[in-house]
């Protein structure tokens, strides 16, 4: 029974990291930009949600809600202030930038909070659990983030495939240019992707919190969760990047019950195994 | 010293004789001045310790290892465009397999440098071929998956200290090569001995590298390299083996770093895998000396590397707030100067010291 647990355990702490991923695949996808401060940006939002409930006494959810608004306009305005000077055909650029933000964010926030670890406080919810079948029970809190991945990936796709941002977005994705001509204005679409992707991340951010205590210096570990499970799931897909999630999290599952010591190495070397043997992912899209 | 000159073929007709014969040309006036004070600073450098108080040795230990991981990082990313965010791998590698070489088997610790950049090398060769399936902003972050992997990894050595690290005790050290011909010479003790020796060390790997860098940079394999990074297509269309190139400076680059990660932990004479695989002191470091001197260019670390040691004497006791500064400063310099103190400066004063550019000028 102990070989299922690792399964059912696996699988939930691939919903967290699939919606780790998406804010970067959101934008690698849209705008062909490697955002390296991803994973800071997942911790100052934790650390917003933190501080907004206790110092504001917000319950959480109205809390998350607000971090989400303020997320968004502060993706919007990164993009529009920062990235968008940098954004080009040398990689260089952006990637340096978004790695001095990166070093900013974590250090500035051991200025403000101080390395001590934290946890997102959610009430009887995080200690109760629901029974699936007779002996086999699984945390309320885990089993909301694998449902909320879902549901944000298929939020997303509704976006994507069902709305005329999403037309914009796919647009722009294939070729800026024409997408200009089109009447898109590109400016906006590459702002409300980056501030989409932070909000996304906000969500992220709570679920994680709520799960796992966290500390300034883990925001980077988080960023390679999250582009493991893009690559893992292959470039450009939704969808695959929530099951690059899930075989992220099994991987470290089945790991970690092996030897304490293995749970991160056994991602890390189950990705490379995955770029041998199938560079382009397990479930790349279809699109040539 | 124009190392590279292709002269124009006359054509077949009868050319008049006063008619120029053009010809690419690197080297300056200045470069030829630059060359020689370079060899004098050297000199001079070599001669420090003779005057040098121990904390100087220290901190030029700092500023040549520093820069030479710089330069290491400015060819690999800036005219390699293979921008690594985890070159720490082989700082860490190379660091862990003089550890390995000096604690099990016995070796010389001077011997061993060179046997670690061979092992930094080694595993750079097998990862490369994989790392290199990603895509420029991709390989970024694998190159960083990586190195964590390198480091869990070596954290489960448990002979070498396991997750909490090892130190080795000064008397496996005192036998080193050339030790004690440098407390003979100098008249110090052995640790202030070694500390020279490892700085002698540090100086001739960075005149090494900066020297190989230029070198190869003005040859034409340093011309097919950048034409890689610009046009990958175009290149390979007139012969240019793009994948080839790039994956021996790949291991080049990880040759070198993993000396420099030897030298450093020589002095350290302590490891800890967090330490040697540290993102922070091995590739952010790096990466804000070059942005701030000026990528693509051979004085813009030298230039990064002293701006570095300034605010870090100045600033570092502030911790975190001093990590903010560098951060920000190096995301304003990308904004507003993405040439760099040094780029901006050669552009408005007409300044090349270790030219790389190419010009077309009159053969006389």
């Amino acid at each position: 029974m102990s070989g299922f647990d690792t399964i059912i355990e696996g699988v939930l702490l691939g919903g967290v990291y699939a919606l780790f991923a998406l804010g970067l695949s959101l934008i690698f996808g849209i705008m062909r930009l490697v955002n390296l401060a991803h994973g800071d940006l997942i911790l100052l939002a934790a650390y917003l949600v933190l501080s907004a409930s206790t110092a504001l006494g917000l319950p959480l959810a109205a809390a998350s809600l607000l971090v989400v608004a303020v997320m968004f306009v502060l993706g919007f305005v990164l993009q529009r202030l920062v990235l968008e000077r940098v954004l080009g055909d040398d990689i260089l650029p952006p990637l340096l930038v978004t790695f001095g933000l990166s070093i900013v964010i974590q250090n500035g926030l051991l200025l403000g909070y101080g390395a001590d670890s934290r946890r997102l406080q959610a009430g009887a919810f995080e200690s109760s659990s629901v029974t699936l079948a007779p002996g086999l029970s699984v945390g309320l809190a885990p089993l909301t983030a694998l449902v909320t991945a879902i549901a944000a990936v298929a939020l997303l796709q509704l976006i994507f495939y069902r709305t005329s941002l999403g037309r914009a977005f796919r647009a722009t994705a294939d070729n800026p240019a024409i997408a200009q001509l089109m009447g898109v204005n590109e400016r906006n679409v590459y702002a409300i992707a980056v501030g989409l992707s932070l909000a996304v991340s906000v969500i992220a951010a709570v679920v994680f919190g709520i799960r796992a205590s966290f500390d300034p210096s883990i925001g980077p570990a988080r960023l390679l969760y999250a582009f493991e499970a893009v690559i893992i799931g292959g470039l450009g897909s939704l969808w695959g990047t929530l099951a690059g999630g899930i075989v992220l999290g099994l991987a470290q599952a089945i790991g970690g019950r092996i030897n304490p010591e293995w749970q991160i190495l056994a991602g890390h070397l189950t990705f490379l195994a995955v770029l041998m043997v199938r560079p382009r992912g397990l479930f790349p899209a279809r699109r040539t | 010293m124009s190392v590279e000159s292709i002269t124009i073929p006359a054509s077949r007709e009868q050319r008049p004789a006063d008619l120029p014969v053009w010809q690419i040309r690197v080297g300056t006036r200045l470069s030829r001045v630059a060359a020689v004070a370079g060899i004098v600073l050297v000199v001079a450098l070599a001669a420090l310790p003779a005057i040098a108080s121990r904390n100087l040795i220290q901190d030029l230990i700092f500023v040549l290892t520093m820069l030479t991981l710089a330069q290491l990082w400015n060819v690999l990313a800036g005219w390699g465009g293979l921008v690594s965010v985890g070159q720490q791998a082989f700082v860490g590698l190379g660091a862990y397999a003089l550890f390995a070489g000096i604690v099990t088997a016995g070796l010389d610790p001077v011997a061993a440098i060179p046997l670690a950049g061979l092992f930094a090398a080694l595993v750079a060769a097998v990862l490369g071929p994989l790392l290199f399936r990603l895509e420029g902003p991709y390989f970024a972050i694998g190159s960083w998956v990586a190195a964590e992997a390198l480091r869990l990894i070596c954290a489960q050595f448990k002979s070498l200290g396991g997750g909490t690290g090892m130190s080795i005790s000064p008397s496996e050290l005192s036998q080193m090569f050339g030790l004690k011909a440098v407390q003979a010479l100098l008249g110090l003790r052995p640790a202030a001995a070694r500390d020279v020796l490892v700085y002698w060390l540090a100086l001739l790997l960075a005149v090494l590298v900066t020297l190989g860098t230029y070198a190869f940079m003005r040859s034409r394999h340093g011309l097919a390299l950048a034409a890689s990074r610009d046009n990958a297509a175009a290149a390979r269309s007139v012969g240019v083996r793009t994948a080839r190139i790039r994956h021996l400076l790949w291991i080049a680059v990880a040759f070198a770093t993993g000396m420099v990660g030897a030298v450093v932990y020589l002095q350290k004479a302590r490891i800890s895998p967090d330490a040697a695989f540290s993102v922070t002191d091995w590739t952010a470091y790096v990466i804000f000396i070059v942005v701030i001197g000026g990528v693509r260019t051979i004085e813009g670390p030298m230039v990064g590397v002293l701006l570095l040691w300034g605010l870090v004497t100045y600033l570092a006791q502030y911790g975190s707030l001093y990590l903010v500064v560098l951060g920000t400063l190096a995301i304003l310099i990308m904004l507003f100067m993405p040439r760099g103190v040094w780029g901006a400066a050669a552009r408005r004063w007409q300044l090349q010291l270790f030219p790389t550019q190419r010009w077309l000028g009159r053969s006389r």
